[in-house]
């Protein structure tokens, strides 16, 4: 039929002019990076110049339902405004400030603000995206004059290979044994003496799980990443590591590693003090804590804050002591990168404001008696960042508005754990071991010796794939 | 009315005056070339230019990004052609077998229940008399839920400390389950959920179906002394073998395709990655890897298209083999 012919001819056409445009749009997708590099960097590292007029965008601004952190970022603009008259901060808000799809997604669109929030494991996937800029040359202790006290451990967690810096830390966590101190009292256990070892952690999740009524003793996560993340948590706690000293191979094969599943799948199967249900996720687990359900696990300090805040529980009834094991502790956090791309006005700009808002004594989030007056919490052992006069200043302001109570947190601070950061890969490497840390807590046949094996067998295979 | 589509009008006028070329040539309307004609359906190639755009850009457009991908990887921010890397990778992750395994166990069960159970249902309902709508309403309700409120309650039904399923075992005194928490029971646990959520839409099509299977076909049977077994082989099932075949083939495609149960009632992987599934495995590579593995995701959603278009093709020829016989 005619008709169709010319249906075809124009059908053709469309297809056509659509492959050439999927060509046009490979190629230029090709050449990876965007058109800036950071412009001249001759002064960057002179401070912003007050004169300077910039737009910057941002992300992770609190959200209206967090009414007294809205109004401390609306006062802290508007302050870093008198200083900086003619930066302009575009922020949009966000709970949670990162969503690993949406982000992973944006890195990929090139869609990221000029200033974003990251977690530090987060900087291996933004460098291969090609997603954040090298800050090093404007980050100075003129730029930044609290830089020669934060750890230099959580500032490497933003560096690449090769000591390039590509973000300023925000807050971040040394991860500790959470638990739930009304129930701790009804079990006839001291709530300021939490256990410290695993052995302890057993015999008091025993008594717990004794009060009945659903209460379980201890709790893990097992799902969507985060076994692996706790796996590492305890294997860090009982002096295990991850990888091998080149980072090529995984190394939680191994005593230490055994020792954390056989944990597990003691209290789960031997003494039953864990439950049936499994396959937690966060923030399961809070959920659980929050609702008298849960005896202890292992988290962070700011989990006790999102158990207030969020779930309806009391400062009171929450109590921290030091990582099981006391070897290491997880370290984590938080920090913001500079998009690739951004010039040099926007980094300075950049780094101004995270230096005004998260990295200044008795400024924005350590504006502690403010913090005090608007009813946020104050005397969560977090950040945790600071060493030098910075880590002192930090606590004597802190003790002075503290509105918690910080006695409860007293045997996680006064037994330092040193901080050991996440691995590089790390989600892959989690979601490996989430299977090991399912299989456990899910099968009572369950074979350590050869989850751990296949475990590590697949790692390393992963790992090889990733060189 | 100018510009609006009349099948009647256009017909008419592409209709040739007299019989096959010679009315065409007396017409002499080919010399009137490409310009009249685009002219003549000028609206309606606009109507399906628009189609072809919003399907270029939306679908064939992914498509083609997805296969070059696929041959693709982005590191420090350069993309570089890898030829088979991305498919070697899969091919070496134990995941991709563990994925498939559990794709085919889910499609399988999916198929015992989910393409079974609606046309029983469907016949049911046929042969009653009496609250038909309101039974039809009822079994179509779950398909009005949205899928997630549907999967969570699930979720809660499934909890095996104060879930309804293992309360209701518990007041018979039968043993209760562990549900999503076994690897043996999470699986079939994902099945029923997905099969109660969405047998309302295949129960009406099955229906519909039965309904136009004529009367004296069953009364026929009824003089032959034809037993309901018998009625239901002998008549329904061949009356409704088109539908049947048609709802299978699209129930397996979908159900190869399952994301939202597994994803929402076990995270996904579920115990010891037991409800892993191929689309899941594409998300976890594309988005929870915490790495850039488009390329890897897109090899992925690669094989798994080639093997349904290669399914595909084989129920087709399959049916027109049927059908010649």
């Amino acid at each position: 039929m005619k008709t169709n012919g010319l249906l075809h001819r124009s059908a053709v056409a469309v297809v056509v002019a659509g492959l050439a445009f999927s060509a046009a749009a490979c190629s230029s997708s090709g050449g990876g990076s965007s058109s800036g590099d950071g412009g001249k960097a001759g002064d960057a590292g002179a401070p912003l110049d007050p004169a300077t007029k910039v737009t910057i965008t941002a992300d992770c601004q609190p959200p209206t339902t967090k009414p007294a952190e809205r109004k401390q970022w609306d006062d802290d603009i508007a302050a870093f405004n008198k200083i900086y008259p003619n930066v302009t901060i575009k922020a949009t808000d966000g709970s949670p400030c990162e969503e690993p799809a949406k982000f992973t997604a944006q890195l990929a669109g090139k869609t990221q603000p000029d200033l974003f929030y990251a977690y530090f494991t987060d900087t291996n996937q933004i460098l291969d995206a090609g997603g954040a800029q090298d800050i090093s040359a404007y980050v100075n202790e003129k730029t930044v004059p609290a830089l020669k006290d934060i750890d230099p451990s959580v500032l490497g967690t933003l560096k690449d290979a090769d000591g390039k810096l590509y973000g300023l830390p925000v807050t971040n966590y040394k991860m500790g044994l959470i638990y739930n101190r009304k129930l701790f009292v009804q079990a006839g256990l001291d709530p300021d003496k939490p256990p410290t070892t695993w052995a302890e952690i057993r015999e008091d999740a025993k008594k717990i799980a004794a009060l009945g009524n659903g209460v379980n003793g201890y709790g893990d996560y097992s799902a969507t990443n985060q076994g692996g993340w706790h796996f590492t948590a305890e294997l860090y706690g009982l002096g295990g590591k991850m990888l091998s000293d080149d980072g090529k191979k995984v190394a939680f094969n191994s005593a230490e590693g055994k020792q954390v599943l056989q944990n597990l799948y003691d209290m789960r199967w031997t003494d039953n003090t864990m439950g049936a249900t499994q396959g937690l996720k966060w923030p399961d687990l809070m959920t659980q804590t929050s609702t008298d359900k849960l005896g202890m696990y292992v988290g962070a300090p700011d989990d006790i804050t999102y158990m207030v805040q969020t779930l309806k529980g009391n400062y009171e009834d929450y109590g921290m002591g030091p990582m099981p094991g006391g070897k290491s502790a997880l370290l984590g956090g938080d920090g913001r990168f500079f998009k690739k791309g951004s010039t040099p006005d926007q980094i300075k700009a950049g780094v101004a404001w995270v230096n005004f808002k998260y990295l200044t004594m008795g400024k924005g989030q350590f504006d502690y008696s403010r913090n005090k007056t608007d009813g946020l919490p104050v005397g969560i052992p977090q950040p945790s960042f600071f060493g030098g006069a910075s880590l002192a200043a930090d606590n004597t302001a802190k003790a002075a508005s503290a509105t918690v109570p910080v006695k409860n947190y007293a045997p996680y601070v006064s037994t330092p754990v040193p901080g050991k950061t996440e691995p590089a890969n790390a989600q892959q490497l989690y979601k490996v071991l989430d299977a090991a840390v399912s299989a456990v807590l899910t099968d009572k046949n369950a074979d350590i010796a050869k989850l751990l094996t296949d475990a590590e067998s697949q790692a390393n295979q992963v790992l090889s794939s990733l060189q | 009315m100018a510009g609006t589509i009349s099948p009647y009008k256009t017909n008419r006028r592409s209709a040739p005056a007299g019989s096959g070329s010679a009315g065409r040539g007396a017409g002499g309307r080919e010399r009137s070339g490409l310009g009249q004609k685009v002219r003549r359906n000028l609206s309606a190639h606009g109507f399906l230019f628009g189609a072809l755009v919003c399907f270029g850009f939306f679908t064939w457009y992914p498509m083609v990004r997805e296969v070059i991908m696929s041959f693709q990887k982005t590191k420090r921010g350069k993309t570089t052609w890898v030829g088979f890397d991305n498919l070697e990778r899969i091919f070496d992750d134990p995941d991709f077998w563990h994925a498939w395994r559990n794709t085919f166990l889910f499609t399988l069960l999916a198929l015992v229940l989910g393409f079974a159970l609606p046309f029983f249902v469907a016949v049911l309902l046929n042969e009653l008399r009496h609250a038909k709508a309101y039974l039809r309403i009822l079994v179509y309700l779950p398909v009005m839920m949205p899928p997630v409120a549907a999967v969570l309650l699930f979720k809660y039904f499934y909890n095996p400390d104060y879930g309804l399923f293992n309360d209701i075992l518990r007041t018979l005194h039968l043993p209760t389950s562990a549900w999503l928490n076994s690897p043996d029971t999470a699986m079939v646990s994902v099945v029923i959920a997905a099969t109660w959520m969405n047998m309302g839409g295949a129960t009406l099509i099955y229906l519909a179906a039965l309904q136009g299977i004529p009367g004296e076909l069953y009364e026929a049977a009824d003089l032959d002394g034809a037993g309901l077994l018998r009625k239901l082989w002998h008549v329904t099932i061949p009356q409704t073998r088109l539908i049947l075949s048609l709802l299978l083939l699209l129930q397996i495609v979908a159900t190869m395709q399952v994301f939202v149960e597994p994803f929402l009632l076990t995270g996904g992987n579920g115990p010891q990655n037991s409800t892993m599934t191929v689309v899941y495995l594409v998300y976890e590579y594309a988005f929870d890897l915490g790495g850039n593995n488009y390329g890897v995701a897109s090899a992925l959603g690669l094989v798994m298209l080639v093997v349904l278009a290669g399914f595909s093709a084989l129920y087709s020829r399959l049916s027109r083999n049927s059908d010649n016989d």
